[in-house]
């Protein structure tokens, strides 16, 4: 018995030391949980360099950071998040690629108590009625866009756009925010399998629809597969696409296949502000290899946390939370503000792939949407 | 709906089924012959697009990508059947289905460490790329053509090596009775070695040709390993013939489905649930095929145990 109650004395200690530590110095212990194997693994490696970059250039030694790979699978998110918030006592959770993993995440985060920044995923439920002071997006809400892919295609002239996107929330949600800004017709609209890999099949009815134009949705090696396979068909229709289908991870598998085909993203590695300039420099220089949209959001993400930890303290929350929200840090973005929701305001540009010096990557040929916010704005009760 | 596009996707069918083929051939004589389930099929697939894509990328040469593809998928099949298989012939489904399981992570993980974590790039060489002209009027890309003529010297050539080879007599043999061909002085190791190799040969080759068309990623086996084992459950374990005709209708399935069941619901429901209806209906129409199969054939369409 004597044994037992000493040995709860290093617990108690341990309970109450965080809260003293967080009193004298303002250390904030941050839980990165991202996909760092399997088939997306590309992604959340991308975002923990960026991060990981801004934090060396900081050299802010009270940043105490937490890496784990969820493999992207939910459960596995889950058990991280309970296991960093409980064991490893974090103040701020990040990381989270998917949407599916950041819905099963997130909620219990934040109620936790603790602070969540996206550093990708946007779920719309997470902007509208699920929003959350302490839920802060880094990167878009996930029908941005696919919106100004919507208003590009109307820009541009196509009066008759086939759209397609797997079936599954993200996929619905795209077809949706297409939609929105999109003022032609639509000559055909298909939800394709997640994961599917061969598109033969909606090629051949992209052909027969008689399209001016097609807006496709499909992330990952899904994009790969059917970019290669369209440029092979001889279907000959312009193609727009959101960003996720041409970052600079995927450029290379697809080759030539992607030349001259318009994306939409909110970052790029030609917008002119000093912050992107350095930061791409930077991230070639560490790394040797050109920074991707999600390696952008990984970075912005990273600085915007540690512009909070300069004028405030995570013990005092309702302090730390106004200087997150303020987002008083230099965006390779250029211009960052987040709106009602905590999800930014911001431009989004359109793209084109191009090849430079032997690699292929993207240009920026025009804006789509200026200063777009979200359109869950008024669902949230924030 | 046009004759034409109804041609272009029994074509399409055609072609993944001819590609499923590939893939589940192996599988199902490694599960004839030795009683095995091997998951780690798939990862032999992934090797053998991953060997594909450096060699092409060192040679540019597509031909010596595909050879390389075999050589790589054989030779670590004959060494995991070496290394780990033998060991397990003996133990039950459930022991097999581990330690293969752990295989996968290995072969992914291993990939990944060698070949960094993006995508590599393997593209259809310039002679074989573009779309030809049909009689009907029918553009159909030339690369899926050759897909579906490779696919069928492969499959004549199965069938000739199994009826009229030595080789071949040994195989139904041990698919027969295991213990009676060792016992007439067969050496049992080295056919096991060499099936097992077979397999993953046509497995490594499968990967590189729908490799070209798709991505070369990590974890771009696992899909294709659950679809060949919808085949061989259709077709029946054991049978080449089973894993022809159930890669083929499971291939035709998957392509027409999609197209077809979107229409029927649109018939009656309002397009936008149609079509959400009629996808999430098409992805499961390979399965209820499977279900529908078994219930009529338990063993399978060709399956020789009951």
């Amino acid at each position: 018995m004597k044994l037992n109650k000493l040995a709860i004395l290093p617990l108690l200690a341990a309970v109450a030391m965080p809260a003293l530590a967080e009193g004298d110095n303002g250390t904030v212990k941050v839980g990165m949980i991202t996909t760092l194997s399997g088939g997306g693994a590309g992604l959340g490696i991308d975002v923990r360099d960026g991060f990981l970059l801004a934090v060396q250039q900081a050299g802010n030694a009270n940043l105490e950071l937490v890496i784990e790979d969820d493999q992207r699978k939910p459960d596995i998110a889950v058990q991280l998040a309970d296991r960093m918030i409980q064991s490893d006592k974090v103040d701020v959770l990040t990381g989270i690629i998917w949407s599916n993993l950041a819905m099963a995440v997130v909620p219990s985060a934040v109620a936790q108590g603790k602070f969540y920044l996206s550093p990708n995923a946007g779920p719309s439920a997470l902007a509208g009625r699920g929003c959350d002071p302490n839920y802060f997006n880094v990167a878009w809400q996930n029908d941005n866009l696919h919106e100004a892919a919507g208003a590009y295609a109307s820009s541009a002239g196509y009066e008759n756009t086939f759209i397609l996107a797997p079936n599954y929330p993200a996929g619905v949600d795209a077809l949706t925010g297409f939609k929105r800004f999109y003022e032609g017709e639509l000559s055909g609209e298909l939800l394709t399998k997640l994961g599917q890999t061969d598109y033969a099949s909606e090629i051949a009815q992209i052909r027969a629809s008689g399209a001016d134009s097609v807006f496709f949705f499909l992330p990952g090696g899904m994009g790969i597969s059917f970019l290669k396979q369209y440029a092979d068909s001889g279907v000959d229709l312009p193609v727009v696409g959101p960003a996720f289908s041409f970052d600079q991870g995927i450029l290379q598998a697809v080759g030539a296949a992607a030349l001259g085909v318009v994306n939409t993203s909110q970052w790029n590695k030609d917008l002119d502000n000093a912050a992107n300039a350095a930061f791409v420099a930077s991230f070639q220089a560490e790394y040797g290899r050109l920074p991707s949209l999600y390696a952008s959001q990984g970075f912005d993400t990273a600085n915007l946390l540690l512009s909070a930890m300069a004028v405030a303290n995570i013990a005092d929350e309702d302090a730390f939370r106004d200087a997150l929200k303020a987002a008083n840090f230099d965006s390779v973005r250029g211009d960052f503000a987040f709106a009602g929701n905590n999800h930014p305001i911001q431009d989004i540009y359109v793209r084109e792939v191009i090849e430079e010096d032997g690699v292929f990557t993207n240009r920026i040929i025009g804006v789509a949407l200026e200063d777009r916010s979200n359109a869950y704005l008024d669902d949230c009760s924030m | 709906m046009s004759a034409v596009l109804l041609a272009e996707q029994i074509l399409n069918g055609l072609q993944s089924g001819m590609m499923l083929f590939l893939t589940a051939a192996g599988l199902t004589l490694v599960f004839g012959v030795m009683g095995l389930i091997n998951l780690a099929h798939g990862s032999l697939y992934m090797l053998g697009a991953f060997a594909a894509a450096a060699v092409a990328a060192l040679t540019g040469s597509f031909l010596l990508a595909l050879m390389a593809s075999i050589a790589a998928a054989a030779a670590a099949g004959a060494l995991v059947e070496m290394l780990v298989i033998r060991r397990l012939y003996k133990r039950d489904h459930l022991d097999q289905v581990l330690a293969t399981f752990a295989l996968i992570l290995i072969f992914s993980e291993g990939t990944r460490w060698m070949f960094g974590s993006f995508p590599l790039f393997l593209s259809i060489p310039d002679y074989l790329s573009g779309p030809v002209s049909l009689p009907g009027g029918i553009q159909y890309p030339l690369y899926r053509l050759v897909i579906i003529a490779i696919g069928m010297a492969i499959a004549i050539g199965l069938f000739w090596l199994i009826s009229h080879t030595r080789l071949g007599i040994r195989i139904r043999a041990g698919e027969s009775d295991r213990e009676m061909i060792g016992a007439l002085g067969i050496d049992i190791a080295r056919l096991y070695t060499v099936v097992f190799a077979l397999g993953a040969a046509l497995a490594g080759l499968a990967g590189a040709l729908v490799g070209a068309i798709q991505s070369v990623q990590v974890g771009m086996g696992e899909p294709v390993l659950i679809l060949a084992f919808v085949v061989i459950v259709i077709g029946g374990t054991g049978s080449i013939k089973g894993a022809l005709v159930g890669a083929l209708l499971v291939g035709l399935t998957d392509t027409l489905g999609p197209l077809f069941l979107p229409r029927f619901f649109g018939l009656f429901l309002e397009p936008a649930s149609a079509a959400s209806v009629g996808a999430s209906l098409a992805s499961m129409l390979i399965y209820i095929l499977m279900a529908g199969i078994l219930v009529l054939k338990p063993s399978g369409l060709y399956g020789a145990r009951a």
